[in-house]
């Protein structure tokens, strides 16, 4: 059965999600009373993968864990950590767990998180993930063994539509589609016109946009986001909207809220990245789904 | 060729402790290119070995320390100083350290860390350009090679920490990928990228590698 989210992007209804860092620790308490107060606002939630390198609670377990709240998770998982084997059988272990969507990922950089010394594995990138996930979805392992009983997951990619030089970024997404992504989630918008540009170049590849809305809360942040997270860059007017702001927490999520409606129109979905303020994800939904 | 920088001395001292004869060995190929193990490398070890208080029994800068047969023939003819020396003290690659260590009862010290293997741009300066893959992709990626130069080692694009056209890892780098999409697309074949590049072979990669050439 396809999942809730995979069904509302196939009826073409606009998407939510969230996303969550599963703990520094084996206490899942936290992980689950924020999963649950971001529920009833969301399609489904997204499970980071030790995010930014730093290492954290397996994806695999949290995003088991929601299943059984009856919470919907896209559980991210990255060619950084694991080998072919570990990966394959993560998403056999993620699928008897009942988790239906997938976000393959390449990974951050190693040497930007809190491991610096180990050892990137990328034994294969996201483009070779996403065709594994097409073999175990068709019942096969990835050197064509048969399972005992075939995965069904809604597979999803990264996606950048800002970055430049964007036409380099093109063919891989053309590959991240043919090898079967049905859904792009985006690095965090700012420039509604680009992801308008953006949707038009990936639109005859049949991959639902879903824009990534990042909540800022200070010009620190965003200046400490712009040195330290692969990826994301903050634009300097945003950057200096927060600064002279009053009271910059507020004015970031007016900024989100913003963006987050101007894109609405642009796109299949909006994916808000609240870097820790869950507190204000309802009402930046709420106002999109004003 | 292979690069290598010397270890900092007070380590190469700290592996020589409990013994004061040393017999110090360069190379003259590599080593002596990236100055790990030269001619003038050898000299100078030996005075600062002495300084510290070890008595050098002999030197010799070996014409490619990786060639087993040829060190060991070296070594036999400075049997002498070899056999008066506590410590055989190696300034080459990690392939010639052994080739000594195999060549000698000895104990060996390696005075080097081998680092990869390099293209030289300019005098004393060295860039990695292939991680010996075992299963070229060259053809596949304008000459420019994604195992290596790609910090990640993808295989089908950039990643997402591309910015700029650079590499997220370092920033002072050019995206791999980025400088493959050019190069394609200068040669009116950039339509080639969107084809999926199947994963890489590790069998290929299995090591201890070698390669007899039939007779
Ligand atoms: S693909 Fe790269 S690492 Fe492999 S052999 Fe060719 S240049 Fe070397
Ligand atoms: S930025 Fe480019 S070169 Fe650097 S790791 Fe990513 S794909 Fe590889």
């Amino acid at each position: 059965m396809p999942s809730h989210f995979a069904h509302k992007l196939a009826a073409d209804e606009f998407v939510i999600t969230a996303e969550i860092a599963p703990p520094k620790g084996c206490d899942p308490a936290g992980l689950m009373r924020t999963a649950i107060s971001l529920a009833p606002f969301v399609d489904a939630i997204n499970i980071t993968d030790n995010q930014g390198a730093n290492m954290r609670m397996t994806p695999l377990v949290a995003a088991g864990m929601l299943v059984r709240e009856g919470i919907e998770p896209i559980m991210q998982l990255t060619c950084r950590d694991r080998n072919r084997l570990a990966l394959q059988s993560d998403l056999l272990g993620a699928a008897a767990m009942g988790v239906k969507n997938v976000l393959a990922l390449t990974g951050d950089d190693i040497g930007c998180g809190d491991h610096r010394q180990g050892r990137a594995v990328f034994d294969l990138d996201s483009v070779l993930l996403l065709q594994t996930i097409g073999a175990l979805n068709s019942g096969f392992d990835l050197n064509g063994a048969p399972l005992a009983g075939a995965t069904d997951f809604l597979a999803g990619a990264a996606a950048a539509p800002e970055v430049e030089p964007f036409d380099a970024t093109r063919p891989k997404l053309v590959k991240k589609a043919a090898a079967g992504a049905r859904f792009f989630q985006t690095q965090a918008v700012f420039n509604p016109e680009r992801l308008a540009y953006f949707h038009d170049a990936v639109q005859p590849l049949g991959v639902k946009v879903i824009a990534g809305i990042l909540v800022l809360k200070s010009a620190r942040m965003a200046e400490f986001i712009n040195l330290n997270i692969p990826g994301l860059k903050v634009p300097l007017p945003v950057i200096e909207r927060l600064a002279t702001a009053a009271d910059p927490a507020a004015e970031g999520v007016r900024i989100a809220i913003e963006l987050a409606l101007q894109c609405r129109s642009i796109c299949s979905g909006i994916h808000v990245m609240a870097m820790g303020r869950y507190e204000v994800v309802p009402q930046l939904i709420a106002a999109i789904r004003s | 060729m292979i690069v290598s920088t010397q270890k900092p001395l007070e380590q190469i001292v700290a592996a020589l402790e409990g013994g004061s004869r040393v017999f110090i060995i360069g190379c003259a190929k590599c080593a002596t290119v990236c100055k790990s193990g030269g001619e003038e490398e050898v000299f100078r070890m030996q005075d600062a070995l002495t300084l510290a208080g070890k008595e050098i029994t002999g030197t010799i800068v070996i014409d490619e320390t990786c060639h087993m047969l040829r060190t060991a023939r070296d070594l036999r003819s400075r049997r002498e100083q070899v056999e008066e020396a506590d410590f055989l003290l190696v300034l080459s690659c990690g392939a010639g350290i052994q080739s000594v260590a195999e060549a000698a009862e000895k104990k060996v010290v390696a005075g080097t860390d081998s680092k990869f293997l390099g293209n030289i741009r300019r005098f004393g300066q060295f860039e990695q350009r292939c991680s010996l893959c075992g299963d070229c992709r060259l053809n596949d990626s304008g000459g420019v090679c994604p195992v290596t130069v790609c910090a990640k080692g993808l295989l089908n694009g950039p990643c997402g920490g591309m910015e700029e056209g650079c590499c997220e890892v370092d920033r002072n780098n050019r995206c791999a990928w980025v400088t493959i999409y050019e190069r394609l697309t200068g040669q009116e074949r950039v339509r080639q990228l969107d084809a999926i590049t199947p994963a890489r072979d590790f069998a290929l990669k299995r090591h201890p590698n070698s390669l007899k050439l039939e007779k």
